[in-house]
């Protein structure tokens, strides 16, 4: 028995007690994400390749607030579940996580220190990985090297907005990436470093990435993204002990106010 | 409630990328990145990702326009076909068939490129067939 029989064996089962199961879905060479219904056919299902479902999960469930529903769900999928609950964009207690560890492949490929779900429902997990890329560029570059790297790099961006568009914690209805004070609606070069220090702080820099790659996947023009949030999360976890999605009792750090010393 | 993603090409410009369009309870919420896709491999532009955000749109055309006294009158597709065919025709009379343009777009299909420029050359009897990316 594979690993995708078991799954689709689980997920029949969970489907007698919930609304529906959020999955991929394979038709002909094209996956992507799928409602399904108790009775449907779950040969198609499939775990690959990755998508942001816990962005589907938020998407119906502000649309239908009353639904129990089930998520095959990665490591960082399950993490950005309990961030959007961490800020109150979802209701855990309407959410299924019906867990999925990566292989090593793709935790090499993600530099995932956590490539697993709090528990996982069918393979065997594999061993987080060092993100060697974020160690070497703390380490071995200056600060104005740094600097120049990250102008040459956001000098190819083409203002697509995927990276936002993409990210399963990008959530605010009124988005400061189209505020025309800080990013000049109508003109294609976003302003360096404005926009991308915006993204990167309102994601990132709050406490509020996973690490899930989606952004650099979906960039048209390479842009390393997840080494800047990275490097943004290692400050996050030095400055405020905090870690994406690690629990949902935790308050992130920009709901914290501390005094100054403190 | 129903969520399916339905693949298919973008409309914006001739290049062809695939991409998802979001489906729930059959009204398109969204646009996710087709996978693997020959064209667009994942990824997408900015005029992609608001590839259906026109689908729904109030401004959208419902019936055709004449333009009477000025003025853009509701009208029926006989009328209007007859009124664009009959001032071609008296401008092919009095100014030769050569004095029509036509513009084709990369927003169209190639198939729906070829017709228009059979209708050019056999029908209006003008070779002056461009794109209107040269305007």
């Amino acid at each position: 028995m594979s690993i995708l029989d078991d799954l689709r064996r689980t997920v029949a089962n969970e489907l007698e007690s919930l609304d529906g199961v959020v999955a991929l879905r394979q038709d002909g060479l094209n996956v992507a994400p799928y409602l399904y219904h108790q009775g449907d056919d779950l040969a198609v299902l499939v775990i690959t390749p990755r998508f942001p479902l816990a962005q589907t999960v938020d998407l119906l469930l502000d649309a239908h607030p009353e639904a129990h529903l089930g998520i095959v769900a990665l490591g960082c999928d399950e993490r950005a579940l309990k961030e959007l609950a961490n800020w109150h964009q979802v209701d855990l207690a309407r959410v299924r996580v019906i867990g999925v560890p990566c292989t090593g492949e793709q935790a090499v490929e993600c530099r995932c220190g956590e490539p697993y779900p709090s528990t996982i429902v069918v393979g065997e997990q594999v061993k987080g990985v060092e993100d060697r890329v974020l160690a070497e560029f703390l380490t071995t570059h200056t600060q104005e090297e740094r600097l120049a790297f990250w102008r040459a790099q956001f000098a190819k961006c083409i203002k697509c907005y995927g990276c936002r568009d993409i990210c399963p914690l990008c959530f605010c209805n009124t988005c400061a990436l189209e505020e025309d004070h800080w990013v000049g609606r109508g003109r294609v070069e976003p302003p360096f470093p404005t926009y991308h220090l915006i993204k990167a702080m309102h994601t990132a820099g709050s406490g509020k990435c996973t690490q899930c790659g989606e952004c650099e996947r979906v960039c048209p023009a390479y842009i390393p993204l997840t080494l800047l949030y990275a490097l943004l999360r290692h400050d996050v976890k030095r400055l405020f002990g905090y870690e994406t999605g690690a629990s949902v009792t935790d308050k992130p750090p920009v709901f914290r106010f501390e005094a100054a010393g403190s | 409630m129903e969520y399916k993603n339905i693949l298919t090409t973008c409309v914006y410009c001739g290049t062809g990328c695939g991409l998802n369009l979001q489906v729930l309870d059959d009204r398109i919420v969204g646009v996710l990145p087709a996978k693997g896709h020959p064209v667009s491999d994942g990824r997408l532009c900015v005029k992609g990702w608001n590839a259906a955000s026109f689908v729904y749109s109030p401004e959208r055309l419902t019936t055709p326009l004449v333009r009477r006294d000025g003025r853009l009158m509701e009208a029926s597709w006989d009328e209007a076909l007859s009124l664009v065919a009959g001032k071609l025709g008296a401008i092919q009379a009095e100014s030769g068939p050569r004095s029509i343009g036509v513009f084709a777009s990369a927003k169209c299909t190639n198939e729906e490129n070829y017709v228009l420029q059979k209708l050019a050359r056999a029908v209006l009897k003008t070779n002056n067939v461009d794109h209107c990316a040269r305007l």
